[in-house]
């Protein structure tokens, strides 16, 4: 108890080290926010065994690392016709009244550590705003590699997205790091999405094999507004993402789809959380997760649907697939329904290949190895599939089928 | 005229899932360019058969011996048989999400090139093989792409079975109720498709439940299969006498099976 409440000092620390340096960068108002923050995690500390949202996903090993504040980075942004895209820092200095207004309003730094101590730190990220009825057509890509050698560093990536009404976005997201280095990545994207705007939203991750990966995805539906979330983890040692939707308004349509891989003694935890908090809104959910060797995977889907949010359709599904007899799930949906005019459903699968489906493939010829190959993959490529910025989803299906041992798709040269 | 050559001998093949005996004593011979219909009820062994065939290995064979161009064929993994030339049409094709067809087929067919010491085919030569192909079956770019089976209708998913039939050539196909579930405009897509791959050096075993296919692919030889044995082989025209008089005057010619 008392090495972590060290650790947690050594937050604290490093927020009095870097205070002056982190007021410099917006307005006093940001930075009251920071200090309440810092106060606030100091407060709740990292989330303990007892504690039943991290049940499965200890954090006692992350706590232990006295992880140094890394040096600011820039992040590679490139520029929009229509949109302003730059760095937080910069947004914070000179879009203020665009920043301001939505900056930690929705991640609930008050209840989340992690966003806590997230939010005490903010300095840079990626600031991504679209004016109302723009149809801003190239996706804009947030790359966040973690190149730094040597020291086991924090990074508190934030972004913070504001579409505006009857817009449309595509928004990716990704995160390298390098093999073999321990590093943590505390990341909280806020992503609100006016009424009647469309915004997708492709998570890629694959951080290095050492990495500690928390991340925090809030998202505000606006009125008939329409968002999906495509979020594939394939790196670190430990990773856990949360997403939380809520619905601001009636007629909403919400989508998540994950996938992730883990080996080895890898963990896993995708938290998803959905506030059917109007009536007539639809939300659809499908993770699939490979696991082999020892590692671990957590599923936890929440599904709140308010009293009032009547016609809401919701449907979550979980697909596991273990690979070993030592890699173990724990998936958990959790429907809370206060509506009684509703259709919420949810179904949880967890187990190996398809036996027939391994036959189908033997009875054309293809090997009992490479039968196996061929649907995991194609497990992990049905999420993959769905991505529809072209360079992403090539780029995951390439890297999935060489992780598989099989051939490169030529899709693109027979469609030639 | 030229000899035709024996490609499949059954002899005396027992099988059994668990501790039923489905299959108990089969007997046949398959020539190239032969067309041969094995017709009978529900439980009377149809679809075991072409699971023994193919090397479902549900089936606990007990008895009895399967060449295939003289080797031993109970002894061959599935893959290795598909190899060899043989296909089997599935009754339930299998939908796997995320995986197109063409990936699919393009690393079955280099399978069996492989196998038999053929270059892969690049994606150009496999490309061209499928235009003639889906040509011939009248099967859309689109459904190429589309991973496989997945959300495919009944008609769909039969004719994709015979257009993977088309793409692997094999020498002997064995179409396992495949008009099953199938409306007549299906039907008729799909014996087309069937018809067209007819050929000297192919042998088609058809599995039916109904005479009404037939009409479409006319086989050759008809075999009725009645608890687990062929109790009747004869031309074409034993397939409308079936349909007119149905399976049970048969029934006396062949021992209910005994409790093992």
């Amino acid at each position: 108890m008392t090495e972590v409440m060290e650790r947690q000092n050594t937050y604290l620390a490093a927020f009095e080290r870097m205070e002056r340096e982190l007021a410099a960068s917006g307005t006093p108002a940001v930075h009251r926010l920071r200090k309440a923050a810092i106060a606030r995690f100091v407060e709740m500390g990292f989330p303990g065994p007892k504690d039943e949202e991290w049940r499965f996903t200890p954090t006692a090993a992350l706590a232990r690392i006295p992880f140094d504040l890394a040096p600011a980075g820039e992040i590679d942004l490139a520029m929009e016709p229509g949109a302003i895209v730059c760095d937080l820092a910069e947004a914070m200095k000179n879009h203020p009244a665009s920043v301001e207004p939505h900056l930690a309003r929705y991640a609930d730094w008050r209840k989340h550590p992690f966003i806590a101590l997230n939010t005490a730190f903010i300095r840079g990220g990626a600031f991504i705003y679209v004016p109302p009825n723009t149809n801003l057509k190239a996706p804009v890509v947030v790359d966040f590699q973690a190149g730094y050698v040597g020291t086991a560093f924090v990074r508190h990536r934030r972004c913070l997205v504001v579409i505006g009404d009857n817009s449309r976005a595509t928004i990716v997201e990704r995160y390298s790091g390098l093999p073999g280095e321990i590093y943590l990545t505390n990341a909280v994207t806020e992503i609100i999405v006016g009424p009647g705007a469309h915004v997708d939203h492709y998570k890629v991750q694959r951080e290095g094999d050492k990495a500690f990966h928390q991340a925090t995805m809030q998202v505000q539906l606006g009125r008939a507004s329409r968002f999906s979330s495509h979020a594939v983890t394939q790196g670190g040692q430990w990773v856990r993402n949360e997403i939380n939707a809520v619905f601001e308004g009636e007629g909403g349509e919400c989508i998540l789809n994950g996938m992730y891989r883990a080996s080895g003694e890898q963990v896993v935890d995708n938290h998803t959380f959905i506030d059917h908090a109007y009536p007539h809104c639809a939300s659809h959910e499908l993770y699939k997760g490979i696991l082999d060797g020892k590692a671990r995977g957590v599923f936890n889907g929440k599904i709140y649907v308010r009293q009032d949010a009547q016609k809401t359709d919701a449907k979550q599904t979980n697909q596991t697939l273990l690979l070993s007899d030592d890699a173990t799930i724990n998936t958990k949906p959790q429907l809370e329904i206060y509506a009684d005019d509703v259709k919420c459903t949810h179904g949880a699968t967890v187990g190996q290949l398809d036996a027939e489906s391994i036959f189908y493939l033997r009875s054309r010829g293809i090997g009992l190895a490479e039968a196996r190959s061929l649907l995991t993959y194609a497990f992990a490529n049905d999420i993959v599939n769905r991505i529809q910025v072209a360079k992403v989803r090539e780029e995951l299906e390439s890297s999935l089928l060489e992780a598989h041992h099989l051939p490169a798709s030529e899709s693109g040269k027979e469609e030639a | 005229m030229e000899k035709k050559q024996t490609m499949l001998t059954i002899d005396n093949l027992h099988a059994r899932v668990d501790d039923k005996e489905i299959l108990r004593g089969i007997n046949l011979t398959v020539k190239a360019g032969e067309v041969h219909a094995i017709m009978g009820e529900n439980g009377s062994g149809k679809s075991t058969l072409a699971g023994v065939l193919a090397g479902r290995d549900a089936y606990e064979v007990t008895e009895g011996e399967v060449l295939f161009e003289g080797k031993d064929l109970l002894e061959l993994d599935p893959e290795e048989r598909a190899r060899e030339g043989i296909f089997l049409a599935f009754q339930y094709p299998v939908e796997i999400p995320g995986v197109s067809n063409t990936y699919f087929l393009k690393a079955a067919v280099n399978a069996v090139r492989k196998h038999r010491g053929l270059p892969e085919y690049d994606a150009r030569a496999f490309l061209k093989l499928v235009k003639e192909k889906t040509k011939l079956l009248h099967i859309s770019d689109e459904l190429l792409k589309r991973p496989v089976n997945e959300g495919f209708s009944g008609g769909e998913k039969k004719r994709n079975e015979i257009f993977q039939m088309a793409v692997l050539n094999p020498k002997l196909a064995i179409l396992d109720e495949t008009d099953s579930g199938l409306d007549i405009d299906a039907l008729k897509a799909v014996a087309d498709g069937v018809n067209a791959l007819r050929s000297p050096e192919r042998a088609v075993v058809v599995i039916t439940h109904y005479q009404r296919l037939l009409n479409y692919i006319v086989p050759d030889y008809v075999h009725v299969l009645l608890r687990g044995q062929i109790v009747k082989s004869g031309g074409k025209e034993l397939a409308l006498e079936l349909e007119e008089k149905g399976y049970d005057w048969l029934k006396d010619t062949v021992a209910e099976p005994q409790p093992a």
